[in-house]
């Protein structure tokens, strides 16, 4: 493709396409416009005929009811905008942390399906087939009855060291706040400063002298063991809140609820399959003479498909993974059947208490707007990152 | 300014403009359900007693009552009602925009709802509160007892801010889980998730004896934590429907004041003495009925078809019914409850 064509210079004349497209754009745009605007005044004065109140004022009035979860402390007479505060990094939590997991057993089960052992492959078709034909409002009424009604009491709970697994979710230990621990934070930052010099040295040494050096495990070991050198620096601190079993329930330590596991597992699962496929479709689309290629010049399978094939497939696979990272934030406003406080179930909640629906709904969409809005910025530019930097 | 953040907020949904732009009809709901044959009435999806769907879509309960006496009042006959099933967060919506025309749904009557939601409240046919309900096999007594547990509610309803109050109030720390569907809500519960289940008492008992496996190991905690005053809302701005539906509740009640039941309705009409007992029956020359926009004979019909409110609430929910409610609040004034009919005349 040559780069030297001229640019093609618009005709701005009466009769010229340019012109008409603009003009015809400017309609169509105005009619809209036009059309919302009729319709949300419509709505408005229809509210005020029946005597509904509206307006956003009621944000900042108290919120006047509890949350099951939420990361940082909510309290009952904190502001409704705090509530939906709390809705918003609730659904969040759930997008992160299901977003990574779905990426890492999606990647397994794509690649899986390439493997050369044929129970393998079948079981990666298996899996795909099934989790992505069941409704997921299913899978995830699926997952929460198992947790809970197949796990015990908190009385029986199962147990493993000082972990508790129960009806009432999976209590563990979580570490005392003490200063020591700020010099493992130290630490971790000073490993993750040397992680980055290795990687950058070794990586100037393979140019160089065409020798392979681990990039992933050196790395990953200087950044714990600098860790771990700063924890002992600071005394070692390791008292931890261990759970107890209480009369009705496991008491103390940290938790995961049961609503919070099921749509976890329940939407990583889901995508998972969706990403396999889309995985799959990404390796397949790299040109057999790139393995063949890889295995002349000595590769064996796995570094011919992580070190050849994968980062070509990715070209491929980033703009429909960027659509099944949507989804799974998107679904996961399907929580509020499972009684997981997202932001949904609050703005329920929320609407309900104060009648104001309208405003209620549009957060909900702002919510979901922006947050999908830069997921897909985000991937856009890893996607521009991943392209083939052709020279 | 407050009009342009709301109307930039609600030009994000097109669709909701859509919805609320239907006839904005004040004091027309009576000649749309004349017009129409038929009342549609919002009730709750299905809580034992109250409004409860049987094999062969036959609604029944107390609050399903008050759509019959208003159908049989109107038309001559207690069938003539849509039944539209609610859950809690739908229903003021489903009020609001026209979709029903009462709204019989165990629903409290707050501040809040009566004057800023375009609803008006008309008359208690339930005074309740909100209680708690826990396994036998827990073994606690009181809800002050709750201290740091989990306790289903379900969203849409006053259920959940009573319990922030109550917990705050009481220093009990308690977590919610909240579902928006009442199987979803009463399913937890039953499986164990949470150690109590919350809601006003009269559902309590009608969840506990219809869908528990076994009721015997469920227990209705004593505390009442809240004043849940339950009865039929309609649009604000209809005060002729407004009138209708409260008078025909306060005839329910005065009938069963002055002795008329399903059975002796047409006796007594034909020979009591009691001039009350002529004005509510539209006996001799009274016409109570006219007033209301209805003809002379509309609670005869009404009694005809649900009997007084005594016999309702007997029927429904009361002692020998699987709910087994007693009548305790909700017995008339003149027998120590707090049921008192405006007089008819
Ligand atoms: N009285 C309360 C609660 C009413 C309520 O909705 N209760 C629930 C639980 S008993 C219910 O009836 N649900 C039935 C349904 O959603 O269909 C209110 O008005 O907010």
């Amino acid at each position: 493709m040559s780069r030297k064509s001229p640019p093609r210079r618009k005709n701005w004349t009466w009769r010229s396409q340019a012109l008409r497209g603009l003009v015809y754009q400017f309609f169509a745009i105005g009619a809209v416009a036009l059309g919302v605007w009729w319709l949300a005044g419509n709505t408005m004065h229809n509210m005020q005929v029946r005597g509904i109140q509206s307006g956003f004022d009621f944000l900042a009035r108290p919120a006047g009811f509890d949350i099951g979860e939420s990361l940082y402390a909510f309290d009952s007479n904190h502001p409704y905008w705090q509530a939906f505060l709390v809705g918003l990094t609730n659904t969040l939590r759930v997008a992160v942390i299901g977003i990574i997991l779905t990426t890492v057993l999606g990647v397994l089960l794509g690649v899986g399906r390439f493997s050369r052992n044929a129970l393998v492959r079948g079981l990666c078709y298996a899996y795909v087939e099934f989790f992505r034909n069941v409704p997921v409002l299913l899978q995830l009424l699926m997952w929460y009855v198992f947790f809970t009604e197949a796990l015990p009491a908190a009385a029986q709970a199962w147990t493993l060291g000082p972990l508790f697994l129960s009806k009432g979710g999976l209590s563990f230990p979580i570490p005392v706040w003490e200063t020591g621990h700020l010099w493992g934070l130290y630490g971790l930052i000073a490993g993750a400063a040397l992680a980055f010099a290795y990687r950058r040295w070794a990586f100037r040494r393979f140019e160089a002298t065409g020798r392979p050096r681990s990039l992933f495990w050196v790395p990953l070991g200087l950044l714990f063991a600098m860790g771990a050198l700063g924890w002992a620096t600071g005394g070692a601190p390791a008292h931890f809140v261990v759970p107890v079993r209480g009369e009705f329930a496991i008491e103390e330590g940290g938790s995961l609820t049961p609503e919070f596991m099921a749509v976890l597992l329940g939407l990583s699962i889901y995508t998972a399959a969706f990403v396999a496929e889309v995985v799959r479709a990404g390796i397949q689309s790299v040109a057999r003479g790139q393995g063949e290629a890889a295995a002349a010049i000595g590769l064996s399978q796995t570094q011919s498909m992580r070190l050849v094939q994968l980062p070509q497939a990715l070209r491929v696979i980033i703009p429909p993974l960027t659509n099944q990272y949507l989804n799974l934030t998107k679904n996961s406003s399907l929580a509020v059947a499972i009684g997981y406080p997202d932001v949904v179930s609050i703005a329920n909640t929320a609407l309900n208490q104060t009648g104001r629906a309208v405003e209620c709904i549009a957060i909900v969409m702002l919510v979901y707007l922006t947050t999908s809005l830069a997921t897909s910025i985000f991937m856009n530019w890893y996607n521009v990152r991943a392209a083939i930097k052709e020279r | 300014m407050k009009f342009s953040t709301m109307r930039l907020a609600a030009a994000a949904f097109t669709g909701m403009g859509v919805l609320l732009a239907g006839p904005a009809q004040a004091g027309k709901t009576l000649d749309a359900v004349k017009a129409r044959g038929q009342i549609v009435c919002g009730v709750s999806t299905g809580l034992a007693g109250f409004s409860q769907a049987d094999s062969n879509g036959k609604w029944s309960g107390l609050d399903v009552d008050v759509c019959r006496a208003l159908a049989a009042a109107l038309f001559n006959d207690p069938e003539k009602v849509k039944y539209v099933p609610l859950s809690a967060p739908q229903r003021f919506t489903a009020l609001q925009s026209g979709e029903v025309d009462v709204l019989p749904r165990n629903t409290t009557f707050t501040l809040t709802r009566d004057a800023s939601l375009g609803l008006s409240a008309t008359v208690v046919n339930y005074y309740d509160g909100q209680g708690f309900m826990v396994p036998v096999k827990t073994k606690l007594k009181s809800a002050k007892q709750l201290k740091g547990q989990t306790v289903c509610v379900q969203s849409g309803t006053t259920t959940e801010k009573n319990l922030a109050d109550f917990s705050k109030a009481n220093n009990l720390n308690i977590k919610p889980v909240v579902f928006d569907k009442l199987e979803a809500a009463n399913a937890a519960y039953f499986s164990g998730r949470c150690v109590a289940y919350t809601t006003d008492a009269s559902g309590l008992a009608s969840i506990r004896a219809k869908e528990a496996k076994d009721p015997k190991e469920h227990l209705v905690l004593p505390d009442l934590i809240s004043k849940e005053p339950l009865g039929p809302m309609v649009r604000r701005g209809d005060d002729e429907w407004f009138a209708i539906v409260k008078w025909v509740m306060y005839g329910m009640l005065e009938a069963e004041e002055y002795g008329v039941t399903q059975a002796n309705v047409d006796q007594m009409k034909a020979s009591s003495a009691d001039p009350v007992v002529m004005r509510l029956l539209g006996g001799g020359n009274e016409d109570t009925g006219k007033l209301l926009g209805l003809d002379k004979d509309w609670m005869t019909r009404a009694i005809k078809a649900v009997g007084n409110y005594g016999e309702s609430f007997e029927r429904n929910v009361g002692a020998k019914s699987a709910v087994n409610l007693p009548r305790g609040l909700n017995n008339l004034w003149n027998k120590g409850g707090l049921m008192y009919a405006y007089p008819i005349r």
